[in-house]
């Protein structure tokens, strides 16, 4: 294992530290608790949106942690749920009497860890507290048979858009319904070239060889559904973009945002040229880009590959998308 | 008998740690590669609490280590081990503790694991070798009477269920993703509950 890193057991705390130290204008961090809050939280009258979910992913969720995005978030082990003690501080901390929105992705330990938060909180506090699951990834074809769809990409589309709602004022019910709109209209698929090594495992999670590629791929360094010989950009754009297309289905007259995201390891060169492809594959189905999203925002440590996920838009969802966020993952507008 | 609970989450704690690494391996196979550190970490948090504590009763020694273990592990362990452990402990309060006792608080522990995980028989889970293994102490208490043996059964019954993990298909978790690729891998949660119960046979009895 090759990392930069003083003692496995210490990865979390001291990247949360050196968050804290470089984002001392926009964040503040509960060590102890390992939270993640926006510095002016709590803000009176506003629903308070937290997430949170195992380390590894970021900038997701704490680098969305700011105007515009999230009150809170609370990061666990690397690929590992954070507890509910965590979660339920992070609520009674951000509740400004508006209530509270939990953004949880489909993870059996995430959603068994938030479920446990959401009870604990609301028979100590009498905090309103509402959750959106998100549950996005085509790969997971069968979900009557698993743990159903894992939240990937659309989670980061999700905390921008719903942040901007939140930020307007609107109530706690009509900001999860919205989150729940974006939820059940995006849908994304995700591939690997590389395994990933998790610190305190100290090697790589699966091996790939040279000539081979992991299709359906999670954010955890799991497997995924197929493995496959290694192939040109332009046939892998079609194997994550096509199941995404049919899935909802996306049809022609459709407008979207586009986002090709990183999973760590592969370079923005190859980002761009991947969303070049998806691009030319969205113009033939006739489907227009609103607006696109490339870059590293939802990873799995330094695994290369990628995942395309769509977000069917309308006029509303544009305006929020455009609305002022000042996180240190994402910025724009203020 | 406080001691010997006390020696059993001991005796797990230091057989969790040695099989940290073999767990890990296990859930990298099917899953994201923290099952190891998490068991090992939780149950680490559950012995430094006895280093302080001292309790007057089983079950409030039981309900601190599952609240102990859903406070340190997070992931699906923390909550489902966790929550057998809570409801272990809830359901031994005021009772004497018998074998058919803590029967009926083994059976108590993982009726919560199954309310919190929605798991059934044959989804490839910790359940997997959680049943079978009431069902073999039951027996044996019924049988004769004697918790050593009840607890041997148990632990010999939830090795052969963790055993036939292996040709499942994952219905539930992580490795639920890789649908048929989850076969020929034994559950990792499934290992984790035979330590448990092999460690309960050595130091409850």
């Amino acid at each position: 294992m090759k990392k930069l890193i003083n003692d496995p057991a210490d990865v979390v705390s001291e990247a949360l530290a050196g968050m804290a130290a470089a984002h001392p204008d926009r964040l503040r961090v509960d060590h102890e608790n390992r939270i993640v809050y926006r510095k002016e939280a709590p803000r009176p009258g506003k629903v308070g949106l937290i997430s949170g979910g195992g380390s590894g992913h970021e900038p997701l969720h704490g680098g969305f942690v700011g105007l515009g995005m999230l009150d809170a978030a609370c990061a666990g082990e690397v690929f590992t749920s954070p507890v509910p003690d965590q979660m339920m501080a992070a609520t009674k901390a951000v509740d400004a009497g508006a209530g509270v929105l939990h953004i949880v992705k489909n993870y059996t330990g995430d959603v068994m860890n938030f479920e446990m938060a959401a009870e604990l909180a609301a028979a100590d506090a009498g905090t309103e507290v509402l959750s959106v699951v998100t549950n996005d990834d085509v790969a997971v074809q069968d979900s009557l048979y698993t743990a159903g769809r894992r939240g990937v990409g659309v989670t980061v589309l999700l905390e921008k858009i719903v942040g901007a709602a939140a930020e307007e004022g609107r109530s706690l019910q009509e900001v999860a319904d919205l989150a729940q709109r974006v939820n059940d209209n995006g849908r994304s698929m995700g591939m690997a070239l590389t395994s990933c090594t998790v610190p305190a495992a100290g090697k790589p999670t699966f091996d790939l060889a040279e000539n081979e590629m992991e299709l359906g791929i999670g954010i955890h360094g799991e497997p995924g559904r197929q493995r496959l010989p290694l192939a040109p950009a332009r046939e892998v754009a079609s194997l994550l973009v096509d199941p995404v297309l049919s899935d909802l289905p996306y049809t022609q007259g459709d407008s979207v945002i586009a986002f090709v995201n990183g999973l760590g390891g592969t370079p923005l060169l190859e980002l761009y040229l991947m969303y070049n492809e998806v691009a030319q594959l969205l113009d033939r189905a006739g489907i227009t880009v609103a607006r696109s999203l490339v870059g590293n925002y939802i990873t799995s440590l330094e695994m290369a590959g990628c995942s395309v996920t769509l977000l069917k838009v309308d006029d509303e969802l544009v305006r929020l998308w455009d609305a002022p966020v000042n996180t240190p993952g994402l910025r724009w507008g203020a | 008998m406080i001691d010997k609970f006390t020696d059993w989450l001991r005796d797990s704690a230091k057989v969790l740690h040695e099989n940290a690494a073999y767990l890990t391996e296990l859930d990298s196979a099917i899953g994201d590669a923290d099952h190891g550190a998490n068991m090992d970490r939780g149950f680490a948090a559950v012995v430094a609490v006895l280093d302080e504590t001292s309790f007057d009763s089983v079950d409030e020694l039981l309900k601190k280590a599952g609240m102990t273990l859903v406070s340190k592990v997070g992931g699906a362990s923390g909550p489902l081990y966790g929550t057998f452990f809570l409801r272990f402990g809830t359901a031994l309060a005021g009772l004497s503790l018998t074998p058919e006792s803590i029967g009926t608080g083994l059976r108590a522990g993982v009726d919560g694991v199954l309310a919190r995980g929605k798991a059934e028989l044959g989804d490839k889970t910790m359940y997997d070798a959680w049943a079978p293994a009431l069902d073999a102490y039951d027996a044996a208490v019924a049988g004769s009477g004697d918790l050593g043996a009840a607890l041997k059964a148990a632990a010999e019954a939830s090795a052969k269920g963790r055993d036939a993990t292996v040709p499942l298909e994952a219905r539930k978790g992580r490795a639920s993703y890789l649908g048929e690729r989850s076969v020929g891998h034994q559950d990792p949660g499934a290992t984790s509950t035979t330590l448990l119960l092999e460690s309960a046979a050595r130091t409850l009895a």
